[in-house]
């Protein structure tokens, strides 16, 4: 005990132990530890939202794994939230778990959230982003080497400006050439800490609170909370803080003066838990600005007990073994003496990150990034997932859930029922896009059914059907967020992000639209143009295609804005054009088959795309048309698919029949081999396109077909029935039997109108007025043309809405 | 962003079978007066006798400069004394300290890179800064023999005095082992592959086994060696993955901007349209940030503006070959134009340098037609010109 109390002795002096921390230093955690077990402080005060302080003993729980984060949102409003993560190498995390491995009170002592979260509403004011899940608060909890979004001009970067005074110039690399590589303490844990504090101390004589503003306020309260657990505990105080704040708490202020600081904050009521974070999260790329490039390096750091950089080599070596590259024992100690010898020419104690990696771009990547970028995803940053125990109180997802589900007077039910939805009524439209958002996060509530009766697209068909455990896949799902709404575009995006097939990405469009997801859509429709950019199978490709085609008219039905999605379609479609050609070359039968299904669906969604009324796209339907062209004259493209792009040109009137004739001609003459002939002639006129009308109504081609038929020489014939077969049983009965009358009654023998030349072969020249007289009442009812109809018509729909 | 502009080439008189003591003897004066190209530590004796008097940081064994020295005189810098070093090689900081402390691990030094990327003229200048000489050079092509990395015999003396060490002539490599200095192999991926593995026992035994004598050349403290490779030519004879393990690779980028590389091809094309008598042109700059522009766009696989992506064409697109399709395009502009560029002289030569696999890559280059080019502003007649060569 004398040890102890000779420690508590020294600190006694100064007052409570102040340990200054980079948050989330791996070197600060180490440095913490020490310090800790050396004084043995008899309370440990925390930066941190005091509302957790009841969630400290879930820490101790077995089920709970770092990284994780404290999240703070407000109870009416589960969007404006705010979170404190935590990962194994955080001071603050190694201080709660060693108070709580040595049975010693931990408290979180920062500005309450209640107040933190409140200011966040008059930053919204002040024009900073208010969906986003980081306000001023986070940042800042992590904001010693990072200056958070917002005012960041007029914040100063204090380890910026240290690193400079150094001359180093980049602070990353000064502080932990200073801080974090210092291997475990010999000698004095607390001299690290004294060190800082001075410099810190001299930094905050010149800057003041340096642009940070709040933070005076948070150093008062502070200020106070020290001072209660001093009048507690007299000195057995340890408090971790962020360096920056160590000075402030030193300082002796009065207590008056600390509450008028304090007095007439804002204040919104708040609830907090623990939510499993990620080390991608923690790192700075993802945008949640926890302010670490590396934290898989930084966990390897404080979990490696000795030998750093041969132990993460080592790790590389096993990482690309995994992916098959030849990395001996032989690389490992190459590139741990390259990084060593590096750190010497560069000045600096340990090989520190950069060392690394050039030391394993330059022997274990043979100077390649590609690898490279495996080892920066899988190692550098890492895939370490945390997790929070069961009994942590609820995610804000839940109540967002649970509040949506009262307003839309949805209620979860374990018996199945189905849920009819008109869109156009506002409660069932926002049903129903809370249906979508719930499945794009895989608690599977409701699924979409098959509508009975109409099949209107402003009406949905639902199953619901609550079970049990979706109540675990909403906790699991509160990881993407606080609300409903930005949890599904959170969700979108990834999903967009890992998707692996083109297609994948275009049915979360289509899903994005439904569940109208438009913060979502921008992300999803970028890689989707990148995805279609680098694919070179046209086939994928043009399945994509309708698929976006008729998520553009949806979007249409919904009001939705649908400029880039159109943009993209184009896009999509351009390449398909460029691609197709080629692609049609030197395919077997089952190819041109697939093949020929790809161009029928182009040829429709073509069709669909140039009705858009968006500029830039009229001439996507010429353009097509030159494609379709293309193939039907080039010899190398299979017979099936030049049959149908005859077809299709023909259809669109943009091919004259005497020149269909002629390509039919060309195609039946002897000199092609008689499969061929009977593959294009399915392309042409097989199919449930109505080809056999248009036998039936052109006499011309049927003869051709017919002349050609007979002339097949009998040992080819059995070789074409099959495909000729296929071809004509797929016609109705009615089809087949008036074809089969005309070819009995010979060529030329028909109604005599193919004689007539420049009318339309099977039709007068002139019309007949009386006989399409007679047709005219029932268009107009049809149609609903007439006006006594167009009552009866509207007062239908009435009844069945 | 390498700013020589150095042709790979090297001058022959290099090569090998001179003896290669350049420091000493009357021949050097005359080399000095008269090569069109002196050395680089003739060149820029100024500047590395400035360091070398005032590095007083651990050299290691036969070295002339210590590494951080070496790297300064590489990346360029001012002395204490005010004394300028000019920068060698503008780039990326990181790939020289690398190369230096390579050389200082005594692992070799693979510096790979597409044509253009100044590989030879960083080795020279690694060799002349660390060793002093950067004359122990091979030069690797498809013919190169097992002698010229070993050793070779001088058939008068073999045959009149028998073996001895008289009468063998030994390679630059050897010379470089026996004396501790820096050798340099150039286009190694070109050296047949049974010769290239000639290396493996130098790299890894560090010595030089001759048999017909009973006798061995081990390398002194301060050997090593700087190979120069092509990484996407074809024809190259790929390295053993035994030889790949005892080299530790450096790969030189092309110029990192778009500015810096239009200031590399508008210097170059100049210097050689000076040496092929074609009359200047006028407005040519826009015609070379146009023909970089498609380069570098192909080459990234993405717009420069970073919004869409786009499909690679199997070809390198360096920039040695943006320099061709310019000074071929201001050829046909001298000769059968008004003399000046305009689009439809570089079409042609682009359509050439990017469709390499005719059936893939044209392709991709109707792709980037249809899908970028069109779209841009200012675009529309080198569009057209190459829709013109395309079809």
């Amino acid at each position: 005990m004398t040890g102890v109390e000779e420690a508590v002795g020294r600190a006694a002096g100064a007052g409570p132990l102040l340990l200054g921390v980079r948050h989330h230093g791996p070197g600060s955690a180490r440095a913490v530890r020490a310090a800790l077990e050396e004084a043995r402080p008899r309370v440990v005060l925390i930066e941190g939202p005091p509302e957790a302080d009841a969630l400290i003993p879930l820490a101790a729980d077995e089920d709970m794994r770092p990284p994780v984060a404290l999240l703070a949102h407000a109870v009416d409003e589960p969007g404006r939230s705010a979170f404190w993560p935590l990962a194994e190498f955080s001071p603050e995390w190694v201080a709660i778990r060693w108070a709580l491995e040595h049975d010693v009170p931990a408290r979180f002592i920062d500005l309450p959230a209640t107040h933190t979260l409140a200011w966040g509403t008059q930053e919204d004011e002040a024009g900073v982003e208010g969906e986003s899940p980081l306000d001023a608060e986070t940042a800042d909890s992590e904001g010693d080497s990072a200056p958070g979004p917002g005012p960041a001009g007029l914040r100063i970067d204090p380890l910026g400006v240290l690193a400079e005074t150094a001359g180093y110039d980049d602070p990353e690399r000064w502080w932990e050439d200073v801080v974090e590589h210092r291997g475990v303490g010999k000698g004095d844990a607390l001299a690290p800490f004294t060190v800082l504090e001075e410099a810190m101390g001299a930094l905050r004589e010149t800057y003041g609170s340096g642009g940070h503003a709040r933070d005076l306020v948070r150093e008062a309260y502070m200020r106070l909370q020290v001072r209660a657990a001093q009048r507690e505990f007299e000195d057995g105080v340890a408090v971790v803080c962020g360096a920056w704040h160590v000075p402030a708490l030193r300082r002796k202020t009065t207590v008056a003066a600390d509450k008028a600081l304090l007095k007439g904050l804002p204040k919104v009521k708040t609830d907090m838990t623990w939510v499993p974070w990620t080390h991608r999260r923690l790192s700075r790329i993802s945008g949640y600005g926890a302010g670490i490039d590396s934290p898989g390096w930084y966990g390897h750091l404080f979990s490696a007990p000795d030998r750093p950089v041969e132990r993460w080599m080592t790790k590389v070596a096993g990482l690309l073994r995994g992916e098959d590259r030849l990395v001996s024992s032989a690389h490992v100690i190459e590139a741990v003496r390259l990084a060593e010898t590096l750190a010497a020419m560069r000045g600096r104690p340990l090989p520190g990150l950069s060392e690394t990696t050039d030391a394993v771009r330059a022997v274990m990547c043979e100077g390649s990034d590609v690898p490279l970028a495996l080892v920066q995803d899988r190692l550098i940053v890492g895939d370490v997932l945390g997790e929070v125990p069961a009994s942590a109180p609820a995610v804000p997802l839940q109540r967002d859930l649970a509040r949506l589900q009262r307003r839309l007077r949805l209620k979860p039910e374990a018996l199945e029922r189905e849920l009819e939805l008109d869109l156009r009524k506002d409660t069932d439209a926002a049903r129903s896009r809370l249906l979508h958002r719930l499945r794009l996060l895989g608690v599977a509530w409701g699924e979409p059914a098959a509508s009975r009766g109409s099949t209107g697209t402003f009406r949905e068909t639902w199953r619901l059907r609550w079970e049990p455990e979706l109540s675990v896949r909403v906790a699991e799902a509160g990881v993407w967020g606080t609300t409903v709404l930005s949890a599904a575009t959170a969700k979108a995006e990834a999903d967009a992000v890992a998707a692996q097939g083109l297609a994948d990405v275009t049915a979360l469009a289509e899903r994005c639209l439904l569940a109208e997801l438009p913060d979502a859509l921008p992300t999803v429709m970028r890689i989707l143009a990148d995805r279609a950019a680098l694919d070179s199978d046209v086939g994928q490709l043009a399945q994509a295609l309708p698929a976006l085609v008729r998520s553009l008219r949806y979007g249409d039905v919904r009001g939705t804005d649908t400029g880039a999605l159109g943009e993209v379609a184009a896009g999509l479609a351009e390449r398909v054009f460029v691609g197709l050609p080629p692609a049609c070359a030197a395919l077997d039968a089952d190819g041109a088959e697939e093949m020929r299904r790809h161009v029928d669906a182009v040829h429709g969604a073509v069709g669909l795309l140039g009705d858009a009324p968006a500029a830039g796209q009229g001439h996507l339907r010429a353009r097509w048309q030159s494609v379709l062209r293309v193939l039907c004259g080039r010899d190398t493209v299979p017979g099936v698919i030049r049959g149908r792009a005859v077809r299709l040109l023909l259809d669109d009137g943009e091919l004259a029949q005497d020149e269909a004739a002629r390509l039919i001609g060309l195609v039946l003459s002897p000199g092609t081999p008689p499969a061929d002939a009977a593959a294009w002639i399915e392309g042409f006129v097989g199919g449930g396109f109505g080809g056999g009308m248009l036998l039936v109504h052109d006499e011309r081609l049927l003869g051709l077909v017919d002349a050609w038929l007979t002339g097949v020489p009998a040992e080819a014939f059995t070789d074409v029935l099959p495909l000729l077969r296929r071809t004509f049983s797929a016609y109705e009965p009615g089809v087949r039997r008036t074809l089969g009358e005309l070819v009995r009654r010979g060529p030329g023998a028909g109604s005599g109108a193919a004689g007539t030349g420049s009318g339309i072969p099977g039709f007068a020249a002139e019309l007949d007025t009386v006989r399409a007289d007679a047709v005219l009442p029932v268009v107009r009812l049809l149609l609903g043309l007439d006006e006594e109809e167009e009552h009866i018509g509207n007062d239908l729909v009435g009844v069945t809405g | 962003m390498p700013v020589s502009v150095e042709p790979t080439s090297v001058d022959p008189s290099q090569n090998g079978s001179a003896p290669a003591n350049a420091g000493a003897g009357a021949s050097a004066d005359v080399t000095e007066a008269e090569a069109l190209r002196p050395h680089a530590e003739d060149a820029f004796a100024g500047e590395l006798a400035a360091l070398a008097a005032q590095d007083e940081r651990p050299r290691p064994a036969r070295w002339k400069l210590s590494p951080w020295a070496v790297a300064m005189y590489l990346l360029g810098g001012t002395l204490p004394d005010g004394t300028v070093i000019t920068p060698k090689y503008v780039g990326p900081r990181r790939i020289v300290e690398v190369a230096v402390t390579t050389l200082a691990t005594d692992r070799a030094l693979l510096l790979l890179g597409v044509p253009g990327t100044a590989k030879t003229w960083v080795s020279e200048h690694l060799a002349a800064a660390v060793s002093g000489d950067s004359t122990l050079l091979v030069q690797g092509t498809a013919g190169t023999p097992e002698e010229a990395i070993r050793y070779g015999w001088n058939y008068a003396q073999l045959l009149a005095h028998g073996p001895s060490r008289d009468a063998l002539v030994p390679s630059p490599v050897m010379r470089a082992m026996a004396d501790g200095m820096t050798a340099r192999v150039e286009e190694l991926t070109r050296i047949p592959a049974d010769v290239q593995d000639t290396l493996i026992t130098i790299l890894s035994e560090k010595t030089l086994p001759i048999p017909e004598l009973g006798q061995e050349v081990q390398a002194v403290r301060g050997f090593n060696l700087i190979a120069t490779a092509n990484d996407r030519d074809r024809g190259v004879n790929d390295l053993s993955s035994a030889l790949r393990r005892r080299f530790n690779t450096v790969v030189l980028p092309l110029p990192e901007t778009p500015e810096a590389e239009v200031d590399i091809v508008s210097r170059r094309v100049d210097q050689i349209g000076r040496s092929l008598d074609l009359p200047a042109a006028p407005d040519g700059l826009d015609e070379i940030r146009r023909v970089v522009t498609v380069f570098r766009e192909l080459r990234d696989g993405v717009t420069t503006d970073g919004r869409t992506k786009l499909k690679s064409p199997s070809g390198t697109l360096s920039t040695a070959e943006a320099i061709s399709v310019v000074t071929n395009g201001l050829a046909l502009a001298a000769h059968f134009g008004d003399g000046v560029l305009r689009p439809g002289d570089v079409a042609a030569g682009i359509l050439g340098a990017v469709v390499r696999d005719p059936a893939a890559d044209r392709v991709i280059w109707q792709e980037y037609l249809e899908t970028v080019v069109r779209e841009r502003d200012g675009w529309k007649d080198f569009y057209r010109a190459c829709r013109e060569v395309s079809v």
